[in-house]
């Protein structure tokens, strides 16, 4: 695969990962459980936009077409997306929402710690400016993890069920395919499995302050990154979008 | 709202710059010290207002009474000596 293909569609994913996230973070704005909280989830929404829009341009830029962010955005079917399944999983209750966030941002925040050394300079911009908002995403995703899972019987049984459920979707994070595999080849980006044991005594290491014994998972999510998607991204797309389609072009 | 069902409250404090003293900001609720801190961040250093901040458990605050403001602080009404500028420079004396 030629290096600026794969640089187009790396961007667009790290992008996609961002925007679906972000924008599920988004529906809680007013919904959170607390006013603080409410505040902490919109911000760290507001963090991961600040990401799509930097990944999109960078696409759009290398691709030379003229596609814009807003393009990329809001001018592309699902099979065109390409974000893990992780992010379009369901806000559920907050533990829940905190599991998927603490899966994400650990990863995230590994990943970044890599990036920033990447050979392409916008990448390590990229990588360098997120690891610090990535960090507090992750710091305090599994603050509460621990909370929860250290907090009352109740609190403790529902944030066991939430990483049951969430923990499937890990593995698509470390997925590799061509466009990984190309840039890796040229030093552009790190080989996720390098940070694999990082990612996942990141994770022990909460869960053991959360006194969560075992996590159990029966099957491993995969798709995302072809285009095959969970049901809730085609729920998410024609909210996302219906402004843009409703009134194309317009300006506000 | 009752307060039965909001996590305790926390006093927020921001340091502008390094050197210069805390200031007191506003509140926050938290289920604890690294919790109320993580909110006293969002809420209170978004638009660059701090390098440093402390949070203090509102209830752990000692306050005076207002009831006893004229006890407290009256008596020093009629004492502008303690005032620099009731002083008269000495003539010749430079660089004060």
């Amino acid at each position: 695969m030629d290096i600026n293909e794969a640089l187009i569609k790396y961007c667009l994913r790290l992008g996609d990962d961002a925007m679906i996230l972000g924008h599920r973070l988004s529906e809680l704005c007013s919904n959170g459980p607390y006013l603080e909280e409410d505040i902490a989830m919109t911000n760290i929404s507001l963090d991961l936009f600040g990401q799509t829009r930097m990944m999109y341009t960078t696409a759009g830029e290398i691709e030379g077409k003229g596609r814009t962010e807003d393009d990329f955005a809001y001018k592309r079917l699902e099979p065109e997306f390409q974000n893990v399944l992780l992010v379009e999983q369901p806000n559920g209750h907050f533990g829940n929402t905190m599991a998927r966030q603490m899966v994400f941002s650990v990863f995230y925040y590994h990943l970044f710690t890599e990036l920033k050394g990447s050979s392409n300079e916008k990448l390590a911009a990229f990588a360098a400016k997120s690891l610090k908002e990535t960090t507090y995403h992750m710091r305090h995703a599994c603050e509460w993890i621990v909370r929860l899972g250290d907090g009352t019987e109740e609190s403790h049984w529902k944030v066991q069920d939430a990483l049951n459920e969430i923990w499937s979707y890990r593995h698509e994070l470390f997925e590799k395919d061509e466009v990984e595999e190309t840039l890796i080849e040229n030093g552009i980006i790190p080989d996720s499995a390098s940070f694999k044991p990082a990612f996942d005594s990141s994770l022990q290491e909460v869960l053991d302050r959360a006194t969560i014994v075992e996590v159990t998972e029966g099957w491993k999510a995969t798709g995302g990154r072809r285009g095959h998607h969970s049901e809730h991204l085609g729920h998410i797309l024609p909210i996302f979008q219906s402004i843009p389609r409703t009134y194309p072009n317009s300006k506000w | 709202m009752s307060a039965d069902n909001q996590f305790p409250q926390w006093e927020v404090f921001i340091q502008s710059k390094t050197g210069l003293p805390f200031k007191h900001v506003g509140n926050v609720h938290a289920p604890d010290s690294e919790m109320a801190l993580q909110n006293a961040r969002d809420l209170y250093t978004r638009r660059q207002e701090g390098t440093s901040i402390w949070v203090l458990p509102t209830n752990e605050i000692v306050a005076s009474n207002p009831d006893d403001s004229d006890a407290f602080f009256d008596p020093a009404e009629d004492k502008i000596y303690r005032a620099a500028t009731y002083y008269t420079m000495p003539e010749g004396a430079k660089h004060i």
